[in-house]
């Protein structure tokens, strides 16, 4: 990874006009990364960039409104940047971006499949396609297509989309198109199957609010429906009904703005699937408006504007 | 104290008050005769209407959900009505996917003047509702797998 070189040197031009640049650091083991929080010039050297920056970045600029704010993006998190800026939540004059080509992150769901509950982790790395992690003495390779999100497989972005600097040479996307394929899949299962799908999946949800905290768009803070009483949206109680209520809330409150970067299905602790529900929203946005969320800041969101005629609506005849 | 007889299913109607509320009143004062299975809330417009409003009465026990507004171009408030088509139409497709049949939830466009209309309308859905049954409810999962395995 030569390009990392260069992106901290533009990190460390650029910091004494910014307050912060937000980036990814060695986490509590080597297998993990951590955000970072660049502040001074030696903060910069910690900085890792690569399979294992999972981490949306853009997630923190709303919370740091009014300040001067650097972050480094992947693809996905600079789709989440434009969203952001086209919704008028950030400012771009305080907002400078760090692009760089991303190879695709890692899922750790998929790591766990194929070595079990890890534990600390002593040494991991990345070394050209495979990932490099020493379980329990035992060293173990695995290859990094088997172990990437989802997510990369089709992503079509690599490449932030919208930067202010740009380190290294940007590369081809993932996969020409997104075939929206885990859709389909559910899709393809019987009404009540779905239903029974998401009452199991839903059952093991532990209403810790990970994937609205992790997501970029959702924006509301401490005015979020899901804890407000009035109104009152959901109880406290921990059925079925409540945690796929919120579910379904957070899905309509990302229609036609979610930018798929994943980050309500990584940060679930029970590893629910819930990126599918957004995924779904997503594809009727795009048949029906053709519109696709964090790709161009000045273009309006599908649900805030309308047509007269809508060409892709059936008006129902009774 | 339940209300429902035997044959009698929950159905919640959204109605926006200056067209489709009207017309159901219209309809009531030409006594045309009308299933008696549909619940009305009166809100100030189809515009007013969140898509959730329909997802918690369909999750919270309800067996059908209809929304009725002005008709396009129509709409008291010039463009309410164009705003909920886009948000209800997306709701809509929404629904299949979470498992609950879409035919369990109509949008339509009833004006003041169209008794008529509002009697077929509530007819069809009513006769819709009925042929799907009663909605999906949760809970049977629980009573089969009491203990379920989580990760760490």
């Amino acid at each position: 990874m030569t390009f990392i070189t260069e992106l901290k040197e533009q990190i460390k031009t650029a910091l004494p006009d910014l307050d912060m640049v937000i980036g990814w650091e060695r986490g509590f083991d080597p297998l993990h990364a951590t955000p970072l929080f660049m502040r001074k010039a030696q903060d910069v050297e910690r900085l890792e960039v690569g399979p294992l920056a999972v981490h949306n970045t853009a997630t923190y600029l709303t919370g740091f409104k009014g300040k001067k704010v650097g972050v480094v993006v992947k693809g996905c998190d600079s789709r989440a940047v434009i969203q952001l800026l086209q919704e008028g939540l950030i400012d771009r004059e305080n907002v400078v971006i760090f692009g760089f080509p991303c190879q695709g992150v890692v899922d750790m769901v998929k790591v766990q499949k194929y070595l079990g509950n890890t534990g600390l982790v002593r040494e991991a790395q990345i070394q050209d396609s495979s990932l490099k992690v020493k379980v329990n003495g035992e060293e173990r390779d695995l290859a990094l297509k088997d172990v990437l999100a989802d997510k990369c497989a089709r992503c079509r972005y690599p490449n932030a989309m919208l930067h202010d600097h740009f380190a290294g040479q940007p590369i081809e996307p993932h996969a020409p198109e997104d075939k929206y394929q885990d859709v389909e899949e559910l899709e393809s299962l019987s009404l009540e199957e779905r239903f029974k799908h998401w009452e199991r999946e839903m059952h093991r949800c532990i209403r810790c609010y990970a994937c609205r905290n992790a997501c970029p768009m959702c924006v509301c803070r401490d005015h979020c429906v899901a804890q407000s009483r009035q109104p009152q949206w959901l109880t406290q109680d921990d059925s079925v009904r409540e945690k796929w209520m919120f579910q379904v809330i957070h899905a309509m409150h990302l229609a036609g703005r979610c930018v798929e970067c994943g980050e309500c299905q990584r940060a679930c602790p029970m590893d629910i699937p819930i990126l599918a529900l957004k995924r779904k929203l997503n594809r009727e946005a795009r048949d029906l408006f053709n519109y696709e969320a964090g790709v161009d800041p000045n273009e309006t969101a599908p649900l805030l504007s309308f047509k007269v005629e809508e060409e892709n609506i059936n008006e129902r005849g009774w | 104290m339940s209300a429902l007889n035997q044959n009698e299913l929950r159905i919640i109607g959204f109605l926006c008050n200056w067209c489709s509320y009207g017309g159901a009143d219209t309809a009531g004062v030409g006594r045309f005769s009308q299933p008696t299975d549909l619940r009305i809330i009166r809100v100030p417009c189809s515009g007013r209407i969140n898509p959730l409003f329909i997802g918690r009465a369909l999750l919270n026990g309800a067996d059908g959900v209809l929304v009725s507004g002005c008709h396009p171009r129509d709409c008291h408030y010039a463009e309410g009505n164009f705003y909920a088509r886009r948000r209800l139409e997306m709701f809509q497709r929404l629904l299949s996917t979470m498992g609950i049949d879409p035919k369990r939830f109509e949008y339509t466009w009833v004006s003041a003047s169209e008794g008529q209309r509002w009697q077929t309308v509530v007819t069809k859905f009513t006769e819709q509702i009925h042929e799907l049954g009663p909605a999906p409810r949760f809970g049977a999962f629980q009573d089969q797998n009491p203990v379920v395995e989580t990760k760490c």
